[in-house]
């Protein structure tokens, strides 16, 4: 037995066209069906070797190749550790292993050693003879490497350690990072299928959907439907064939969450959709990824691969009668298609339009056949529910709203990353304490939060905890998740105009309240920014607003004015400045800002010139330098670089 | 020579003729074959587009309303190196739009444009999901992350 997949003797009969019915428990558990304690032994010695505990004589070393470390290197650090380790005679003490994202992508690339969870951040190829001599081989840290909390100043030792993880709940991400997700084997050791096999042995379709209802799950993709509830309406439709949807065209920006879990985690993806299908009664399900993911969809098309080959994805899966087959289709770039009747347009290969309903997915979906649809998260929520009861599950969480939610922190903060945290969580926690507040010392504004759909919530209602219900209440939206955080220098006029300009464009044209409205607000929203806003322009942009939002057919036009609606509740004060004083009160808005530099204070080093993209600053040694205002394209770099505060923005 | 025999030596036509026999009787085919096509020919010129419409029995009309609907589609050749610059939410509050400003000077070109020499495509792309690293832009695919106006020209000469 060299692999756990491998049989553990000629007793076993397993193979994907001869299924076994214990084959997922006899794994971790095995043998099930003969007595041996040498092919026990045997299987547990190879747990043990995966899971890296403290008893397997092999040591692993984490190499993160999620998008963000493999865009900071990620890959040739394993090439060279795997070299220094054969260069030391480690090579059979040592294994590297990569494994999906960490969600800490500032702090990339992220090396961990286990069993000692010693967490590397920023490594660079130079620092791997180090960490092999100094840790690997002595067993000392190379404390330079270790992370350093920008609070308190001090290392921090192991992951659990850094306040960005300790405050955390990771259940969905608990795979994430640590197993290398192109071999099953590895989410089989994490207790992987367990979930399916307990569906698909010891309970009927029907009691799987009260346990779904009961775990108070709802829809991670935005507006929180209950799962059970709509898996049984799929399951109650009339068909002789229907089915299973994975939604994975996470187009809001600012949110990567279903990216990481799909490139660190797919067969949790995968194996929500087997309990969903047998619930549902479908035996075939897509799941549609966003074509600018590539890592993922690679990553799903090697692990559906694995599926196939252990015999859980396929005919007369663990012996059970129940088959199941799945497809991954790659989007094409609309965001539209994340709405689930314009996804199915776009898998029967039409343009991404979305149907009026009724009739329902449910009812007359994928090629006109009764159709479930989830989003990512929602799907790999579902295995731990199968596998620990709806009880455990329903622990975590708010009264209506259960479980976990992984947010995607971004923008000015000290700490951007995934962050997974119970329902209910205050915004101020997840912000200040998760996410270690705002950089630089600025000042908070606001966080704007659900993307495109959502809204801005300033800072005295940050202690509103996060469910899907108070932020509705509140003008905003969980949305997928994505809260993108803005300090003094973000202008909130501009970021309606950013926001309506994404949803503008991607408005797919049949309705023309949104195709049209969109526009229109849109250029009040450009003209306000460039001091050019008239004074009925906000009881335009209300009334616009309003009905896009009520006369728009899917939830992009529906939500759509949203965040404009929530900056005008909060944050009026800084369009009615734009308008009536012509000025940016965050000095974000170029058309607003010039840029020049004081003679007196300039001290002729020429750090601003040496810096300017464009080369519009002129001068030398004895003449102050100068800006040419019309080509300056107001970057702010002069402003940045100068260590004299010679350069003025006004 | 005759046109048929020039067809029969063109290494791209063999691949779309393999890839439309593959698909030709497959249900919902049309986005899948035309983003191989695209991965054959770097973009999708009328004469390709004519032979899907063709081989997957479907109206050219349909093919061509579906290829102008999605972001990923090109109807004219690409540059040798493709700029993807990121203006998603984080990469926005994180400078993303100068960054765009600056590259765009330094290229000369607009959103969707080619340089002369055809070396440089720009693209405006709304999330590559590396949000951590923001503002960031990609170029073939590679993501540069942590980028400011004064870094875009030491990354651009790199790419031939």
């Amino acid at each position: 037995m060299k692999s756990l997949l491998d049989p553990c003797c000629e007793r076993c009969t397993h193979t994907a066209q001869t299924p076994c019915k214990d084959y997922v428990r006899c794994l971790t558990e095995g043998p099930i069906c003969h007595d041996d304690e040498q092919c026990k032994a045997e299987r547990q010695r190879l747990l043990a070797e995966i899971k890296t505990e403290k008893t397997s004589a092999k040591k692993a070393v984490l190499f993160c190749t999620g998008t963000g470390c493999a865009s900071s290197g990620a890959h040739s650090l394993i090439d060279l550790m795997e070299s220094e380790l054969k260069k030391h005679g480690l090579e059979n003490t040592f294994t590297t292993r990569p494994t999906g994202c960490h969600g800490f992508c500032e702090q990339g690339p992220i090396v961990i050693v286990e069993p000692d969870q010693t967490f590397y951040t920023h490594v660079t190829p130079e620092d791997i003879p180090e960490i092999v001599e100094k840790d690997l081989i002595q067993g000392e840290r190379v404390e330079r490497l270790l992370y350093v909390d920008p609070t308190s100043g001090e290392h921090a030792t192991t992951y659990n350690n850094t306040p960005f993880y300790a405050k955390q709940n990771r259940i969905i991400l608990h795979n994430c990072g640590h197993i290398n997700p192109e071999r099953i084997e590895e989410y089989f050791a994490q207790d992987g299928y367990k979930g399916f096999a307990r569906a698909i042995q010891e309970m009927q379709p029907l009691e799987v959907i009260e346990e779904v209802k009961k775990s108070g799950l709802r829809g991670r993709g935005g507006a929180g439907f209950p799962t059970g509830l709509k898996w049984s309406f799929a399951q109650q439709a009339e068909g002789d064939k229907k089915y299973v949807i994975c939604n994975a065209d996470e187009g809001d920006p600012g949110a990567f969450m279903d990216r990481s879990v799909l490139e660190g985690d797919p067969h949790s993806v995968i194996e929500g959709m087997l309990i969903g299908a047998y619930a549902i009664g479908a035996d075939e399900g897509y799941i549609y990824c966003r074509a600018e993911y590539p890592l993922a969809i690679k990553r799903l098309e090697i692990a559906i691969k694995q599926a196939q080959e252990v015999g859980l994805l396929g005919e007369n899966i663990l012996n059970s009668g129940f088959s199941f087959n799945l497809h991954v289709k790659a989007g094409a770039g609309a965001f539209v298609c994340g709405e689930e009747t314009a996804l199915m347009a776009s898998i029967e290969g039409n343009r991404g339009m979305p149907k009026v309903r009724p009739p329902f997915p449910a009812q007359k979906g994928l090629w006109a056949k009764p159709t479930n649809n989830n989003n990512v998260e929602t799907w790999s929520n579902v295995p731990h529910i199968l596998r620990h009861g709806a009880d455990w599950y329903a622990q975590y969480g708010t009264e209506k709203s259960k479980g976990t939610k992984i947010f995607a922190l971004t923008g000015k903060l000290n700490n951007t990353g995934l962050v997974e945290v119970p329902m209910g969580m205050s915004l101020r926690e997840i912000i200040f304490d998760i996410g270690g507040g705002v950089q630089n010392g600025k000042k908070f504004k606001a966080v704007q939060i659900g993307g495109p759909s959502g809204g801005c919530i300033p800072e005295e209602m940050l202690d509103l905890p996060v469910d899907f219900d108070t932020l509705v209440q509140a003008g905003a939206m969980v949305g997928s998740g994505g809260l993108v955080i803005m300090d003094e220098d973000t202008c909130m006029v501009d970021v309606a105009r950013f926001f309506l300009n994404f949803t503008q464009k991607e408005s797919c044209g049949k309705c023309t309240p949104c195709r049209e409205g969109t526009k229109r607000m849109l250029e009040i929203l450009t003209r306000i920014t460039k001091g050019e806003g008239k004074e009925e322009d906000l009881v335009t942009l209300e009334n616009l607003a309003h009905v896009v939002k009520n006369t728009s057919l899917c939830g992009l036009g529906q939500t759509a004015p949203n965040p404009v609606l929530a900056t005008l509740k909060y944050f009026r004060h800084e369009y009615e400045a734009h308008i009536y004083d012509k000025q940016c009160p965050a000095h974000a808005c170029s058309a607003l800002l010039s840029y020049s530099i004081d003679a007196d204070k300039c001290k002729k080093c020429g750090l601003c010139a040496r810096n300017c993209p464009v080369s519009c600053i002129s001068g030398d040694k004895n003449t102050p330098y100068q800006i040419n205002t019309e080509a300056c394209i107001k970057c702010g770099t002069c402003l940045d670089k100068c260590k004299f505060g010679a350069v003025v923005r006004a | 020579m005759s046109a048929v025999h020039e067809e029969l030596i063109d290494p791209k036509q063999v691949k779309l003729d393999e890839l439309l026999d593959h698909y030709k009787t497959q249900k919902g085919a049309l986005i899948p074959v035309l983003q191989q096509a695209q991965d054959i020919y770097g973009y999708l010129p009328a004469d390709v587009l004519k032979q899907i419409s063709k081989a997957l029995r479907l109206p050219l009309a349909k093919v061509y309303g579906v290829v102008t609907f999605y972001a990923q589609f090109r109807l004219t050749p690409m540059g040798r190196n493709v700029v993807r610059v990121c203006l998603g939410t984080a990469c926005h509050v994180r400078g993303g739009a100068k960054v765009l400003e600056t590259i765009q000077k330094e290229l000369k070109i607009e959103d969707g444009g080619t340089t002369e020499d055809g070396r440089y495509t720009l693209e405006i792309v709304a999330c590559i999901g590396a949000c951590g690293l923001a503002p960031v832009f990609s170029v073939n695919n590679v993501v540069h992350g942590k980028m400011s106006p004064d870094k875009v020209a030491g990354v651009l000469a790199k790419y031939e």
